[in-house]
């Protein structure tokens, strides 16, 4: 799906986007014509990608170096892309981390760095980024949640936690949000094959591509389309909703 | 010169100007309830191009609250 004019004129941020999910969000909206800052922790990680995005000839790509575990350089980034462009259209909340645990043996650190790094972070961007999206008439915001937030998973419960929180959040926000014209959904994807799967046994892993209907992992580009479809005037009357991107894994 | 603030007040509000003073205080009027205060919000900083705390955006309880809080932002408003 490569339509240059599909969001042209329009900025976006995605958060995680030097690899997977994120990555792959960032390039479709870079493809359908968007000024896109993509959000990575590492500086100098996303050297490459934007060498990539800005040589496919239509939208823009920038880098925005900051942790979403922090909300002061939250706050930060947003000054910048008030500065630089005055608005704001899309905002993807990607970045996440996941550390399996039996529950037993999840650390209190790591349930709180899950809930900052997962939740937090998109409690606070969001905060930000109505106001700059009230501006300008509206906007859509785009959550990463993930199958296990409704679902659960042994041995996830942290993880499943903090993504069955960002449900509650897409919700909350699509109401309160909705009279400003901004739209909140999240993507629950299923099993996609990006780093996070890689950690998986081959036995793990065959009994994962089993378990979906469609007989295959999905690719960030499958979720990546709903993201651009999602950020489009395409979906302007859908707010609130929860779509799985998962081949048949839950319906 | 920066644009009046009662001026953004009464539009974020949609009230008439006359009726905005600097002893407006929040949630004293239905028109200035919670919904209400965050299109404000959306309006001051896009007025005087600034991102303001949230704990700037809880203490503005009034006009002349509003007022003294801006200049924090060097904002003379």
């Amino acid at each position: 799906m490569s339509r240059p004019d599909l969001l042209a004129g329009r900025v976006a941020l995605v958060t995680g986007a030097s690899r997977g999910i994120g990555a792959a969000i960032a390039k479709a909206l870079v493809e359908a014509g968007a000024t896109v800052w993509l959000a990575a922790r590492t500086e100098g990680s996303l050297d490459a990608t934007l060498a990539t995005l800005n040589g496919l000839g239509a939208g823009e790509a920038r880098a925005l170096y900051f942790d979403v575990a922090d909300p002061a350089a939250i706050k930060q980034a947003f000054g910048t892309i008030q500065k630089a462009d005055r608005r704001l259209d899309v905002l993807v909340n990607n970045a996440g981390i996941l550390k399996a645990s039996m529950i037993e043996m999840a650390s209190v650190e790591m349930m709180d760095e899950t809930y900052q790094v997962n939740l937090r972070s998109v409690l606070v961007a969001s905060q930000y980024a109505a106001r700059l999206m009230a501006r300008n008439g509206g906007g859509s915001i785009i959550n990463l949640t993930s199958i296990m937030g409704a679902q659960g998973f042994a041995g996830q419960a942290v993880y499943a936690a903090s993504k069955a929180g960002v449900i509650g959040v897409t919700k909350s926000l699509a109401k309160e949000f909705a009279a400003r014209q901004i739209r909140v959904n999240a993507i629950a994807p299923g099993a996609i094959d990006t780093a996070l799967i890689e950690g998986l046994s081959e036995e793990k892993r065959q009994e994962t591509v089993a378990s979906i209907g469609m007989g295959r992992l999905g690719t960030p580009e499958d979720v990546a389309a709903l993201g651009v479809f999602l950020s489009s005037d395409a979906a302007s009357y859908i707010t609130g909703q929860v779509i799985g991107v998962d081949g048949g894994m839950v319906v | 010169m920066a644009e009046d603030l009662h001026e953004i007040v009464a539009r974020a509000l949609m009230l008439d100007r006359s009726a905005i003073t600097d002893d407006l205080k929040y949630n004293s009027i239905p028109e200035w309830d919670s919904v209400a205060h965050m299109a404000l919000i959306a309006e001051l900083e896009a007025a005087y191009d600034v991102m303001l705390d949230t704990d700037d955006i809880v203490a503005m309880s009034s006009v002349g609250t509003i007022r003294e809080i801006l200049k924090k932002y060097d904002v003379e408003a």
